[in-house]
């Protein structure tokens, strides 16, 4: 079984930068790490090959100067192989723009199973897995929380607000992958020695076969024109307790539509 | 010398602050309250130590350890050291003398101890002999193919969780120019031997959960094969494979200074009195300055020795600057810092009474620092002849 993961690497949230005023995105000229959401499915991809008994995960990431800080973590966690995707024109793309490119790198592997996390912890659009799987004509599953191969379909416990859906796809499928729902491993220190040689493959547009005016600045289909600080926090309600407190909670939590 | 970190060491540092961080940290105020490290929890780091591949970090990758270098092991030593000994300890760390196992010795104690199966500790101090240890007592008398060993130890770290000691006993004298002095062999001795007893040793005020026990052997008889090197070369054994030793307090008191630098930091960047920060005030800012230089320069003294050691060509002086040098700024960047803090650092919310606590025995274990001051001049002057 070969599954492909989806892996953002972003600016260490412990050393974010700054934004750049012209373009108001985030600049990524700081050394990039793999986001913590695309663990989960990273952890979910290794479990499954395990319990399958044969197959490989291969990663896939798109950024600037064919980075790979972020994708070392994921191979050192014990991910075979991986494709990183750089091109200067890929500078400024949008949710879209990225998953056009995620989806070809991707189709070349002839994966499987596709994993991705619910949403990046810099960019939080949540809509790349559902775009690279309608651009691959697949099937798409979001929110699992549990996913198995049996029978040669996917079964994938689908989180709600209520519980869960059980649900049954063909393969393959891409699936998004809540975070929380596994416990990623450790990069080890064996892990991470051979990390440095596990094969990266280095490809750009053209390899691709993507014409540069449908990605980057030139495709992006949405602009962001001003970024502000949130708002201060307001002070709570102060009640003080005259024996009716609890009725007043109450008819808060009421209003709320949380009771 | 290039300390500058490789991608690889700055992943494996990584990986054990987030180890420390999320299994370790969590339980510091639960042993400091208690004393123990309750046994579950014991068994659960170390499963969580053998699954992330970090236990036994320091022996070879070909045995079944995590391969690393000296250098990086006392990177890695220094990330550790964020956290208390009671708890670090699980992640172990066999002694490298064990690579000195022969024959079946490889099977019955070296790799099962790589694997977590087996857990050591090393037996050297006696209540008559600490930096003196060719006054030892216990000893060891062949009797056939046994030898019988009677005698007491004391301060034996983790006794507690080991199943096995290595252990350091008088096989006989030799004349010396300052007279008799014992010969030293080393033995790998099963605590189930009948005759070796385990015993609580006595309450210390630092490393809480971290337990010194005494251990009595009355006439135990051992088998020849247990012998570890060869008899009478006990010392040359220990000089090989403990050096290391050194380093690791070295390197651990580098991480605890980085856990008390940073307290007192943010505590000067952020308390105010007499209406502006307190590190506004030269009398705390300079008490930063000095504490920033002093880990500095431990830091340099221990990444060289330990890449000295990469290259064979680290001396015991170099081991023994490491360690004075390290330790001695432990004890005064812990100190610096609470005096930063006023009545807060003393009170156990915090971590620096613990650190400044722990910090203590550095400067007596693995050799107090008179004895590394020893160890620097003799090897400054016996070129001379002094």
């Amino acid at each position: 079984m070969k599954v492909v993961v989806c892996v953002k690497q972003i600016p260490d949230p412990a050393d974010p930068g700054a934004l750049d005023p012209e373009t108001n995105t985030l600049k990524r000229d700081t050394k990039l790490i793999l986001d913590e959401s695309d663990s989960y499915g990273v952890e979910m991809a290794l479990q499954l090959v395990d319990a399958a008994g044969d197959g490989e995960v291969h990663l896939v990431s798109m950024a600037a100067n064919n980075e790979v800080g972020g994708l070392r973590t994921a191979l050192a966690m014990g991910a075979s192989s991986a494709t990183i995707v750089s091109d200067d024109a890929l500078g400024g793309s949008d949710a879209l723009g990225t998953s056009k490119v995620l989806a070809a790198a991707i189709a070349r592997q002839e994966p499987d199973l596709v994993l991705a996390g619910t949403e990046s912890s810099d960019g939080y659009t949540g809509v790349v897995p559902e775009q690279v799987a309608e651009l691959m004509g697949l099937p798409s599953v979001t929110f699992a929380k549990s996913i198995s191969i049996e029978g040669g379909e996917a079964k994938i416990q689908r989180q709600t607000e209520a519980g869960y859906d059980d649900v049954e796809c063909p393969l393959p499928v891409v699936v998004s992958v809540t975070a929380g729902v596994v416990e990623p491993r450790y990069p080890s220190f064996k892990g991470i020695m051979a990390a440095k040689s596990k094969p990266v493959d280095e490809l750009d547009l053209d390899a691709l076969g993507i014409d540069a005016a449908q990605v980057g600045w030139a495709g992006a289909g949405q602009e962001i024109v001003a970024v502000d600080e949130a708002p201060a926090r307001e002070a709570g309600e102060v009640i003080e307790d005259d024996g009716d407190a609890h009725e007043r909670i109450v008819a808060f939590l009421d209003d709320l539509k949380i009771l | 010398m290039d300390f500058g970190l490789t991608d690889e060491q700055e992943m494996i540092v990584d990986t054990v602050r987030a180890f420390v961080a999320r299994e370790l940290v969590p339980h510091e105020n639960q042993v400091e309250a208690t004393g123990v490290v309750a046994p579950e929890l014991v068994a659960e780091i170390t499963q969580k130590a053998l699954a992330a591949g970090i236990y036994a970090a320091n022996m070879p990758a070909e045995l079944g350890g995590g391969g690393l270098d000296n250098l990086t092991m006392a990177m890695v030593d220094r990330a550790f050291g964020f956290t208390q000994y009671a708890l670090h300890y699980i992640v172990a760390r066999p002694s490298n003398i064990l690579q000195a196992c022969q024959g079946a010795q490889v099977d019955d104690y070296l790799l099962p101890t790589i694997s977590g199966e087996r857990v050591d500790c090393l037996a050297m101090s006696e209540p008559d002999a600490g930096s003196d240890v060719r006054g030892m007592s216990c000893k060891a008398t062949r009797d056939g193919d046994h030898y019988v060993i009677k005698g007491t130890k004391h301060f034996i770290s983790h006794a507690d969780l080991a199943d096995y000691v290595i252990l350091f006993v008088a096989t006989g004298e030799e004349e010396t120019a300052r007279g008799p002095k014992k010969l030293i062999s080393s033995f790998l001795v099963d605590f189930d031997t009948p005759g070796v007893e385990v015993v609580p040793g006595y309450n210390c005020v630092s490393n809480r959960g971290y337990h010194n026990m005494i251990i009595n052997f009355d006439n135990a008889r051992v088998p020849a094969s247990k012998l570890l090197g060869e008899e009478h070369r006990g010392f040359d054994v220990a000089n090989e494979w403990l050096g290391a030793t050194r380093l690791q307090v070295a390197a651990i008191s580098l991480g605890r200074a980085d856990r008390a630098l940073s307290v007192a930091t943010e505590w000067a960047a952020t308390r105010e009195q007499f209406g502006q920060k307190i590190g506004k005030f030269q009398g705390v800012s300079f008490k930063l300055a000095d504490m920033t230089t002093k880990l500095t320069e431990a830091e340099m003294m221990t990444y060289r020795a330990a890449w000295k050691m990469d290259q064979n060509t680290m001396t015991d002086g170099d081991a023994a600057m490491a360690k004075l040098s390290a330790t001695e700024m432990l004890q005064f960047v812990s100190d610096e810092a609470i005096q930063i803090l006023g009545g807060m650092g003393l009170m156990d919310e915090l971590p620096l009474e613990r650190i400044w606590r722990d910090a203590r025995v550095d400067r007596i274990w693995d050799g107090t620092s008179e004895i590394q001051r020893h160890i620097i001049s003799r090897e400054i002057l016996r070129p001379l002849g002094a």
